[in-house]
């Protein structure tokens, strides 16, 4: 058998050094054997990862269609549904975590949907791309338009992403909801953890995705 | 005994099967059929001569994979292709018939005729439990009354229980029936008739449900079939369409029968059962869901179809649930709808790896 014929004929597995970073730190989080639900899990990548590595039992909500006919056509546990309206029906405890990555900055309700998050799980693992990052505050200042980046790479006016918020206004709110921060991380986009990772401040600056492991205080 | 009360003394189920069942008996699937389909899922009909009807589903390499999994389809209590019904005989005189004293069934009742039949097959857990309409109903009667036994459940455009509308258009297909002199008061096998006229209008009728408005123009739009300008001589040939189902349909299935199971289906309402809550239905359930419906489904629409969905996630279910983007209407679950075909067979394979069947 030739090489092409024998990479046609074996399914392709995961592997996760083409994860995409947040999904892959989100993974080392997560102690193994527990229930998870992955709000927003595209295709699942992050489910079937953790199913394969972490005897997971891991299930997704995704709101494109497409990619969960995709998802489901791969055996995966994933349901057509909305964060802001399919999270009400869950029982209490249901997972050990949810995951929210890079889909905050997205949902309608943020708070409501954070809210959610810890009634159904335990913990929260919820990702975001910082806009207090120097990079946006500059063009903002410099250029006095709003920011165009790769992380914020599309104009204002069709954007998805109608709520971004800063590392330290998510610290913020943590505190007033009442939500104790277990762990948080800064990183670029390379996935370095620079040495200002112990100082807020300086990671709201010099970060440019963050991700947070909440549970109710 | 059956859920109205009389006990029926002898039960037949008439079955077909396909693939081979394991050493471990751990690869049986159970699909159940839609209200007027029967047990030849996946084989020549021996009244029609037509293929199975999923044999684009069911089969060797196919969503359903015959090489794999062994394959039961029954037809269901009160059907008439062989399972005891309105056309078998009542007691020991074989010219005496049950026609309409065969006493009500439900939902529920199938589904307990089918797990006595699946016992006798020496199967004491389903890999998985799969149907469409009504089929949908039977998966999740299934997935209630015997959780232990269901692995893999697909319900598929399919419905909590019967809304105004479907008992409704129902309501429709047997008066009609019941308006035919032929049908004779039910006693119609007694004078070798049928009553052809009435069961053919509430085919149509029903037809009509299966199908979207968009699938219907794409069919047939306006365009005529003969050339005369008689009013009722030259038709559309929508209305030609309909009589040759109407007509077609009468050859294969008995008026009584489609008056027991359209009233089974409307009697369906699987919470009723649980105080009201669907949740309840599934409490603790360990079985995995794949809940699929399809956009232009108006029979049974994804509504519905998604509130099953969302009971289950209240029960903390695994569940997947899918809306196919389809214009063919309720019956595009029959039909070449390649997404349906590959998320069902994802959905059956990533099963398969939980339940630790061989490839």
């Amino acid at each position: 058998m030739n090489d092409i014929a024998r990479t046609a004929a074996e399914p392709v597995r995961y592997v996760a050094k083409n994860m995409r970073l947040d999904l892959r730190l989100i993974a080392e989080m997560i102690a193994p054997g527990a229930r998870v639900l992955d709000i927003g899990c595209g295709d699942g990548t992050l489910i079937e990862y953790l199913y394969r590595t972490h005897g997971c039992d891991a299930r997704g909500i995704e709101i494109d269609m497409a990619e969960v006919t995709r998802a489901v056509a791969h055996g995966l546990p994933v349901m057509h549904g909305d964060a802001d309206t399919d999270l009400a029906q869950y029982p209490d405890d249901a997972f050990d975590y949810v995951v929210l990555s890079r889909t905050l900055q997205a949902v309608e309700r943020p708070r409501e949907v954070l809210r959610q998050m810890l009634r159904i799980g335990r913990h929260a693992l919820v990702s975001f791309p910082n806009f207090g990052h120097w990079e946006l505050r500059w063009k903002l200042l410099w250029t006095g338009r709003m920011p165009n980046t790769t992380v914020w790479g599309r104009p204002w006016y069709e954007t998805p992403n109608i709520h971004p918020c800063t590392i330290q206004d998510f610290f913020d709110l943590a505190a007033q909801e009442g939500y104790e921060v277990e762990k948080w991380l800064a990183v670029d986009e390379g996935g370095q953890r620079s040495p200002w990772r112990r100082f807020p401040g300086l990671a709201n600056l010099f970060g440019e995705q963050a991700l947070f492991q909440l549970r109710k205080a | 005994m059956l859920d109205c009360g009389t006990e029926l003394a002898r039960v037949q189920i008439a079955y077909r099967t396909y693939g081979t069942l394991n050493a471990a008996r751990s690869n049986a699937i159970l699909i159940c059929h839609a209200l007027t389909g029967d047990q030849y899922v996946a084989e020549t009909h021996p009244v029609t001569g037509k293929g199975g009807w999923w044999d684009m589903v069911v089969g060797p390499g196919l969503p359903i994979d015959t090489d794999r999994y062994f394959v039961i389809c029954s037809n269901v209590l009160g059907g008439c292709m062989g399972s005891t019904g309105a056309r078998t005989p009542k007691g020991d005189n074989p010219g005496e018939l049950w026609g309409t004293d065969f006493p009500p069934v439900t939902i529920r009742d199938m589904v307990r005729a089918q797990k006595r039949m699946v016992e006798q097959l020496g199967i004491t857990r389903l890999f998985a439990v799969i149907g469409g309409s009504m089929g949908g109903m039977q998966v999740l009667q299934w997935a209630a009354s015997y959780p232990e036994a269901v692995f893999a459940a697909v319900p598929i455009a399919t419905a909590p229980y019967h809304s105004a509308q479907n008992i409704a258009f129902n309501e429709v297909g047997r008066q009609s029936i019941f308006a035919d002199a032929d049908w004779e008061q039910g006693r119609y096998w007694q004078s070798g008739k049928i009553p052809a006229r009435g069961l053919s209008v509430a085919r149509m009728v029903a037809h009509i449900t299966y199908l979207s408005e968009e699938a219907l123009t794409r069919k047939f739009g306006r365009r005529m079939r003969g050339a005369s300008l008689a009013v009722f001589n030259d038709i559309f040939e929508v209305e030609s369409y309909l009589r040759h189902q109407g007509s077609t349909f009468v050859r294969r299935f008995d008026a009584n029968s489609y008056l027991t199971i359209t009233r089974a289906c409307d009697w369906f309402d699987l919470a009723s059962d649980y105080d009201g809550a669907l949740s309840a239905a599934f409490a603790g359930t360990r079985t995995r869901f794949c809940v699929i419906s399809f956009t232009s489904d108006w029979l049974y629409p994804t509504s519905g179809n998604r509130a099953i969905a969302r009971a289950l996630n209240g029960a903390g279910a695994n569940v997947s649930f899918v809306e196919i983007a389809s214009d063919k209407g309720h019956d595009a679950f029959l039909l070449d709808e390649p997404d349906f075909h590959r998320a069902l067979g994802g959905f059956l394979k990533g099963c398969a790896d939980h339940a630790g069947l061989a490839p």
